[in-house]
């Protein structure tokens, strides 16, 4: 199950699918999802067998899971020491980030027949999903950094057309092109970071790069440590400069500001990309370099748990206060993700150290099961009420009995309330925490406490709050399937023995659960809920004078604490002002003025000689005349 | 005694005059006429110098000769030409045709 050919065919699949749909989309058009999902089907399958062999067959010897590179072909040569692969490479985390992306995909496949049904550009949209699904699966599979990079740019480019996909919609115009400035922003960040990188590795390829990069006293790592730039060693500027790009995909704080915004594109899309693949794409970078994070910058990796630990708790507090509830559940993700930022943060390398890595991976996995289920679930009750306002819905428990079981079994989830998944990741990053940083172990507690209250206001609102009005009803049996599915998961994913399949170091984990430990986040959660249940169980008063009482500061969160203001007011007045305007100056009054000056000359000068050609043959004469008595003088006379 | 330097005298004042018809004249038959003019001097001049400077070698008379000829292809060239601009401009005046400009 692990030859080349049945590991290639799991991002081929899809790339065919796209191919395919985009050539004959308009003949294909009704058949377009149902090819789709059956090639992403087929993908599912063979990532199911491949994860099968590969955690309980062939991967582990000796009790160590190997890396396993069934391909790597060379694929751009420059010269002899410089080439750039392209290949497969399997460990715990690419077969486990296999896995969430084919299973997500399938079901946002699955969904989306029934959600975008007559839509115009129908097949079109299946060829976006299936191109951002084939990219996604390339980039978890990648053996080199440059191939992480080359399908890093292409997840960028099918998150931009997918959240651009109304583009009749200025709004989403607009979104789309925020995301793609903010990641291509970024995304310099990370290019520059893996020129350094391989620059002192002498390679690109991942294994070579973090054997050279980690084992002390290599001339490389040594080269590495002692070139400085601004007081900081090349090996610190390079790993950063990685950091940055996956902050920038991953929207954590301050690049997160493309995320909200990307709730333009269609729900199932948000399901995909913005909740459970492609924006933890950059915990991922940081989790297949992290030997050398770990080893190599301890103190860059502390700092790389602090932004985590501070968008993680930003992100909370400015979800409890948005009414859209798509953007509740962006500012939810941001915040999840930069949960598992920071548990790579307070982690080591290597045996019990590696506790938070592992819980990292671990929250990634159920993640990307319950915000899954959240966004889809989300989508149902869009398309139920055709807002996406909280103040539009309420009630709809009745009318959506199944949506409404599987978004409260996701709330639970990701509230951390025992026995769903959610609880048992969380626990494991809080414990993590606990042992190595304590104040970052306290802002996850508030943290927690947050998520529990802003998940359950939404829950409360769209279904309880008030009776509905509305003729909503039910999801169709394609859209409510992927639901169920994905609460079963949600469910039951926590009992997953997640440290044993995946470590830093490939060993087993034994991780336990101290009972004790767990009371004080569950306590927390269970106080969040019940404070949700209290102001917004029933209408009442009592949200709207708590948000008066607070005022400014509720204006303040409301506003996402005006970073978005910020940001403009540093493209506008700073970067426009003070360089764009001036380099246009330039560019039009003595650049332009050359060009246009030096043309208009030469037009002035010809059109006044132009004249002599008159047409005239007597004229003509005469100058030749005069052309031959002024050689005759000069030849007799002056030479 | 007739010299060489009355001989070159006429042959200048003919070349000038030849000269002088070709940028006046409006007419194309009389330009025509004012070019025969200036390789007439040349002729002259040629002759003369095989007369005077020159004589055991033949290489003024063989230039006439060949200037002669030429003279003659050249006229029928032009009076087809002159023929042709006749019948589409209706007229041989040069100054007729003249499109052929910027």
């Amino acid at each position: 199950m692990l030859s080349a050919t049945n590991i290639a065919l799991i991002p081929l699949l899809p790339l065919l699918g796209f191919v395919l749909l985009s050539l004959f989309g308009k003949q294909l058009k009704p058949f377009a999802g149902v090819l789709a999902t059956v090639l992403i089907l087929v993908s599912a399958v063979l990532t199911g067998g491949a994860a099968w062999t590969y955690f309980f067959a062939n991967g582990r010897v000796n009790d160590v899971y190997q890396t396993i590179i069934p391909l790597n072909i060379e694929w751009l040569r420059f010269n002899d020491q410089l080439s750039i692969q392209m290949g497969l490479l399997l460990d715990p985390i690419s077969v486990m980030m296999l896995v969430v992306v084919t299973l997500i995909s399938l079901m946002v496949h699955i969904y989306s027949n029934s959600y975008m049904h007559g839509e115009k550009r129908f097949a079109t949209y299946f060829a976006y999903l299936q191109l951002f699904t084939f990219s996604m699966l390339g980039l978890v599979l990648a053996t080199n950094i440059f191939q992480t990079y080359f399908f890093w740019e292409l997840v960028g480019v099918s998150s931009f057309l997918l959240i651009g996909y109304y583009y009749d919609k200025p709004s989403a115009v607009a979104a789309s092109k925020k995301a793609f400035i903010v990641t291509r922003f970024a995304d310099l960040g990370f290019l520059i970071g893996i020129l350094v990188l391989s620059f002192y590795g002498g390679s690109l390829d991942f294994q070579t790069l973090i054997q050279q990069l980690t084992t002390p006293h290599t001339p490389a790592l040594d080269a590495a440590n002692k070139a400085s730039f601004l007081g900081v060693s090349a090996l610190t500027w390079g790993l950063s400069l990685v950091f940055i790009g996956g902050a920038g995909k991953s929207a954590l704080f301050p690049l997160h500001i493309w995320l909200p915004d990307a709730m333009e594109g269609p729900t199932p899309v948000s399901a995909l990309i913005h909740a459970a693949t492609m924006v933890v794409a950059g915990v991922y970078l940081v989790a297949r370099l992290f030997p050398i994070y770990a080893i190599s910058a301890p103190e860059l990796l502390a700092a790389i748990g602090w932004v985590g630990a501070i968008s993680a708790v930003i992100a909370a507090l400015i979800a409890c206060t948005q009414t859209d509830i798509k953007r509740v559940l962006a500012y939810s993700t941001m915040s999840q993700i930069g949960y598992m930022m920071f548990a790579l943060g307070v982690s080591g390398y290597g045996g019990e150290a590696g506790l938070g890595f592992t819980a990292s991976m671990f929250h990634l996995f159920t993640h990307a099961l319950f915000k899954a289920l959240l966004f889809l679930g989300a989508g149902a009750v869009i398309h139920a009420v055709h807002s996406n306002e909280m103040h539009d819905m309420g009630g709809l428990r009745k009318q959506m009995p199944i949506t409404h079981i599987s978004f409260l079994i996701a709330c639970l989830a990701i509230a951390g309330v025992p026995p769903l998944s959610g609880f048992f990741s969380k626990e494991e990053i809080l414990l993590a925490a606990y042992q190595n940083n304590t104040p970052i172990y306290w802002i996850a507690l508030i943290t927690s406490g947050l998520t529990a209250f802003y998940m359950f206001r939404l829950y409360f609102r769209i279904f309880w709050n008030k009776p509905h009005t509305g003729h909503a009803h039910e999801a169709s049996a394609i859209m409510w399937l992927p639901l169920v599915l994905l609460a079963v998961g949600a469910a039951f994913a926590g009992l997953i023995p997640f440290g044993e399949l995946v470590s830093s170091d490939g060993k087993a984990l034994h991780s336990e659960l101290h009972l004790s430990f767990s009371i004080a986040p569950v306590a927390l959660g269970v106080f969040g809920i019940l404070i949700a249940a209290w102001l917004y169980g029933k209408q009442n008063a009592k949200p709207a004078s708590i948000q008066s009482s607070l005022g400014g500061l509720f204006q303040a969160v409301y506003h996402k604490l005006y970073i978005d203001e910020l940001y403009l007011f540093l493209t506008k007045s700073v970067v426009f002002a003070l360089i764009a305007k001036p380099a246009a100056w330039i560019d039009q009054h003595i650049i332009n003025a050359a060009v246009n000056g030096s043309a208009s000359i030469t037009q002035k000068i010809s059109s006044n000689i132009k004249t002599w050609q008159s047409g005239k043959v007597q004229e003509y004469g005469l100058y030749f005349l005069g052309g031959v008595i002024g050689l005759a003088v000069l030849v007799l006379y002056i030479w | 005694m007739i010299g060489l330097e009355h001989i070159l005298f006429i042959s200048t004042a003919l070349f000038f005059l030849g000269i002088y018809g070709f940028l006046t004249r409006r007419n194309l038959i009389t330009m025509l006429m004012s070019v025969e003019l200036v390789l007439n001097s040349v002729n002259l001049n040629f002759i003369a110098f095989h007369k005077y400077l020159w004589p055991s070698g033949m290489d003024g008379v063989f230039f006439t000769v060949f200037v002669i000829a030429i003279a003659a292809a050249e006229a029928a060239v032009a009076i087809a030409i002159i023929i042709n601009l006749y019948k589409t401009h209706r007229s041989i005046l040069v100054d007729t045709a003249e499109e052929l400009k910027y």
